[in-house]
């Protein structure tokens, strides 16, 4: 048997995706129709592996007018499938039918499956199969794709109608009038179309749709043939004539349905029950919110937020636990550990013992060492000497200050002191006392010691699972791997991979409420709900989701753009969502706050990032809406409102695993390889510090190289090459463009790189060391903080270009790189213009600068004002895609 | 002259005449809201706009700007 196509047509909610499912198990080509973001998936059929199935997308009909539909007919017209099966949702016949009348036209043998015929029978209606496979003039099988039954049936009836080659005559659904005009156009074009496609045509021809009717190249005194044709028939009819054709088609139905259908006196199904109560006008909004904070909440606070950092700081970081006793017993241990304040006790008593003239040299590298490995015995000879001087000398450490975890002095409150001098030592405010242990003695100190060598880790616990990347170093290890080639695979390449899939267990989390909302059928009600408030940018509805899920992440977010239909609002909202903070942001947001307002005590800073974030989608959407790349006439927002249904445990699990194999499929190589290009960076330059010979080399391997060495690597070299970028912005500094680079990985890494930069280590965005270490950056000469620097900085950071995960995800949704850099582009400048706003004005306004970049700035507020405020521009008429007099295609 | 965005919640309508242009026009008669029709509002979204509607045996949902683009005649109060 020769290998046989099948294209599988059908409405939107017909069930054509479980259909695909059913017949292939799912494990095909997922792609998309080139040039559009219209998912094409193909795949061989179960039963028999010659037989390839090619899911066409869920369409009502095969207008010129959105891709969906000029994709499926293009495709049934030029690829030419040997069948198609056409499948029909029989509680919802009558526009279904509208389809298949097309379908039959397009001159391939149709066979029409009959899907929920389960659902009606439930309502008391009756249909009649053989007369309307009669009046269809092709087969009509009853299936059921959810249940799998009938379906080699009508696949076997498809692959013998494909063998058999010939398409059926199929109904003649025009009134005689119509049949007539179409009989003189289909001799007029005849000569220009295979004889199979002279029908397809001819309706085109009549409908005057221009892109179809390309294909024939006409002559003009053929097309005014035809036009005069037509023109008879709208005269006489006092339409246009593409309405006449719709009407037809769905007038023929109506007359199908009267003779093929019996229909039980109606009822209110659940279905309408369940949607009275939903998308009441008094309850819609409560009942939207209650749903989405549902999602939220479990999606981005608790289990996807548990997933994330089992994922990252677990299986890819330090190891996890899998007993949850075990897990609360190892936290109730670190919460004591952690009262005991023993690493202060063991600074505090060095530091006296150092101020009463002892020798304390390498004992407080001994303490570090004997907590690694306590039976370290030159380091315990180095202790026990210092312990025996210290208690001959009777030497006793008092008023150590305390520290909190993320290394800020206490005051006596608990609370963190958040000022400190250029020595890094407390200011307190007037009556504020600093947290201190009132003294600390020789034995103290021992048990400090001896406390630090019992630490809680998590390896002591039975349910211990060692982390990914602790098993490889145990393996390279006992390959004797050298130093170079672990570091490699492991800060290189594992972490690499393990950015791409710490996001697994979050977005499968995600996937399965997301899904369900769509399968069931209440992400059309959201649109239903929301589309007020978002069609005066340009969005749709369903833009609400993705903003809501990147909140927590991007990656995600853009990943859940899926479920807009329309191809305008899913690019645009693809592109803007990620400008919504994301969770990897909050440490550069409670940074900010630290320096700005020294902790994180005021409500309000919070909420501003979220409102700039909020506020550039708006600012973005209202400029691109008016761009030539999203121009065109608004979408119509006229929209099915499908019936609720539960879907199967196995359908909806399926549509999880397409959503989440599509992101590890067409995602995961950018995320990768831009991790790993990233990490050569950091890791390799050039030995300059002094007493170094300049070479190039892997840096932390080299002789004599500082702790931090950053300053040396190549991205500083990178970092100072692009620099001069961020000097309108006011940060001009190679460190601000190299945490910026370093941000992409991560945008956490924006802290920790200034950690590394500053030498301040493991200081993190709640350390005071940090807050100042960070304001340093944008302090002048006189000690004054330019905030509007820092501000232009901060912004910047928060709306360029997001982290490689979600870059990798956007270009996995574009999937097209005109798309995908102008995504990204528009992103970056964006960002920057912001960033030279915000820096432009505090010059100006609170500190009297006035420059070039003034001007600059100015302009720049003035065009997005200029964009925003002006009026829609006119179309030209070119994109015309119904001609309304046939000879100007002849022009 | 009375469209299609005037008929009030829990009226009927048959559509008369379509408006609009291009893709619009189109996708509203594609959806099944051709001339002769009867067409039922069933409610409307809880900030006023879009409406749902019930065309042929199932839900649809239009904004108002766009329903105002359908002339209809014959309306009245409750389905059908």
């Amino acid at each position: 048997m020769a290998e046989t196509v099948i294209g599988l047509a059908g409405n939107p909610n017909c069930g054509k995706t479980t259909l695909f499912n059913e017949l292939t198990g799912s494990n095909g080509y997922v792609g998309n129709w080139p040039g559009v973001t219209v998912e094409k998936k193909q795949a061989t059929w179960r039963a028999n592996r010659e037989v390839t199935f090619v899911d066409l997308p869920g369409i009502y009909s095969l207008s010129p007018y959105t891709p969906e539909e000029v994709v499926s007919r293009d495709y049934l017209v030029t690829e030419r499938p040997d069948a198609v099966i056409n499948l029909v949702d029989v509680t919802n016949l009558e526009r279904n039918l509208y389809l298949t009348t097309q379908l039959l036209e397009t001159g391939r043998p149709v066979v029409v499956g009959l899907n929920m015929c389960d659902l009606l029978k439930e309502r008391g209606d009756v249909i009649d199969t053989a007369a309307l496979s009669e009046r269809l003039g092709v087969p009509v099988v009853e299936v059921s794709a959810l249940r799998a039954t009938n379906l080699d049936e009508l696949v076997t009836k498809a692959v013998a109608a494909g063998q058999a080659g010939k398409a059926q005559a199929g109904a003649r659904c025009f009134s005689p009038e119509v049949e007539e005009a179409l009989g003189k156009i289909s001799q007029i074009v005849s000569d220009s179309c295979d004889a199979s496609l002279a029908r397809w045509y001819s309706v085109k021809v009549f409908e005057r749709d221009a892109d179809a009717i390309k294909e024939l190249s006409l002559s003009s005194a053929q097309l005014n043939q035809a036009e005069k044709v037509i023109k008879a028939v709208e005269r006489s009819r006092d339409d246009d004539a593409e309405s006449i054709i719709t009407s037809d088609r769905y007038d023929w139905i109506s007359g199908v349905m009267d003779a093929c259908v019996r229909k039980a006196p109606k009822k209110l199904s659940l279905s309408e029950k369940i949607d009275r109560v939903v998308t009441n006008r008094v309850l819609g909004l409560p009942i939207f919110v209650a749903v989405m904070f549902a999602v939220y909440f479990v999606a981005v606070s608790t289990v996807g937020t548990w997933g994330t950092v089992w994922a990252n700081d677990g299986v890819f970081g330090d190891g996890w636990l899998w007993n949850p006793s075990d897990q609360s017993a190892y936290e109730t241990a670190v919460e004591e550990y952690d009262a005991g304040y023993y690493s202060d006790k063991i600074d505090g008593f060095i530091a006296a013992a150092e101020a009463d003239g002892m020798s304390t040299d390498g004992v407080a590298d001994a303490v570090v060492a004997l907590a690694e490995d306590p039976s370290d015995a030159d380091a315990q000879a180095v202790v026990s000497a210092f312990v025996a001087e210290a208690t001959a000398a009777d030497v006793v450490a008092t008023d150590v200050p305390m520290h909190d975890g993320d290394g800020n002095f206490l005051d006596a409150n608990e609370e963190v002191v958040t000022r400190i001098d250029a020595e890094g030592e407390p200011v307190l405010a007037d009556g504020q006392e600093l947290a201190v242990i009132d003294a600390v003695t020789v034995s103290d100190f021992e048990e400090a010691v001896a406390a630090q060598e019992g630490a809680p880790s998590l390896e002591d616990y039975g349910s211990f699972v060692p982390s990914v990347p602790s098993v490889i170093e145990g393996w390279l290890a006992a390959a004797g791997a050298s130093e170079f080639v672990t570091a490699l695979v492991l800060d290189g390449i594992v972490a690499g991979v393990g950015a791409v899939l710490g996001f697994i267990p979050q977005m499968l989390v995600l996937f399965v409420m997301l899904c369900f909302l769509e399968d069931c059928g209440y992400m059309s009600r959201v649109a239903f709900v929301m589309d007020r408030v978002f069609r005066r940018f340009g969005l749709s509805g369903k833009s609400f989701i993705p903003m809501l899920i990147s909140s927590g992440c991007g990656v995600p977010g853009v990943m859940a753009t899926k479920t807009i239909e329309n191809e305008k609002d899913r690019r645009m909202t693809a592109m803007l969502t990620t400008m919504i903070p994301c969770g990897a942001k909050t440490p550069i947001i409670a940074l900010v706050m630290g320096v700005l307002i020294g902790g994180s005590d005021a409500w309000w800073v919070a909420p501003m990032f979220y409102f700039l974030g909020l506020a550039a989608i708006i600012v973005s959407a209202l400029m691109l809406k008016k761009t030539k790349m999203f121009a065109g006439e608004p979408a119509p927002f006229v929209m099915e409102l499908p019936n609720y249904h539960f879907p199967t445990l196995k359908s909806w699990w399926l549509h999880v695993w397409e959503r989440i194999s599509a992101y590890l499929k067409k995602a995961t190589t950018i995320i990768f390889a831009a991790s790993v290009v990233v990490w050569f960076l950091l890791e390799f330059g050039f030995a300059g510090w002094e007493g170094g010979n300049g070479a190039f080399g892997f840096l932390s391997l080299m002789e004599g190289v500082p702790e931090y060495y950053t300053d040396y690597s190549l991205l500083a070299i990178v970092g100072n090459a692009v620099a001069w970028i961020f000097a309108p912005l006011g940060a001009d500094t190679w460190q601000a463009a190299a945490a910026s680079i370093n941000a992409l990985i991560a945008k956490e890494n924006l802290v920790s790189t200034f950690g590394v930069i500053y030498g301040i280590g493991d200081a993190t965005e709640n350390s005071v060391t940090m807050w100042s270490g960070f304001a340093g950056m944008f302090t002048d000469a006189s000690g004054i903080l330019h905030v509007g620097a820092m501000c232009a900085f901060v912004a910047f950071n928060m709306l360029d270009a997001p982290c490689f995960a979600a870059i990798g995800t956007i270009r996995r949704q574009m999937d097209s790189p005109k798309w995908f850099w102008f995504a990204i582009g528009y992103q970056c400048v964006f960002a920057w213009v912001v960033g030279l706003i915000i820096n432009q004005l505090w010059e100006l306004f609170v500190l009297g600068n006035f420059g070039v970049w003034t001007v600059v700035a100015f302009v720049a507020l003035a065009a997005m004002i200029f964009q925003i405020a002006r009026p829609m521009p006119k179309q030209g008429d070119s994109e015309e895609k119904i001609l309304s007099d046939l000879s100007e295609s002849a022009a | 002259m009375t469209t299609l965005k005037d008929v009030r919640v829990g009226e009927s309508a048959t559509v008369s005449k379509l408006t609009g242009s291009g893709a619009l026009k189109r996708r509203i008669m594609d959806m099944g809201l051709t001339k002769g029709t009867r067409v039922y509002v069933r409610k409307v979204a809880p900030l006023g706009d879009p409406v749902e509607l019930t065309v042929r045996g199932y839900e649809l949902s239009i904004r108002k700007d766009e329903a105002a683009s359908v002339e209809v005649s014959d309306v009245a109060q409750g389905e059908r």
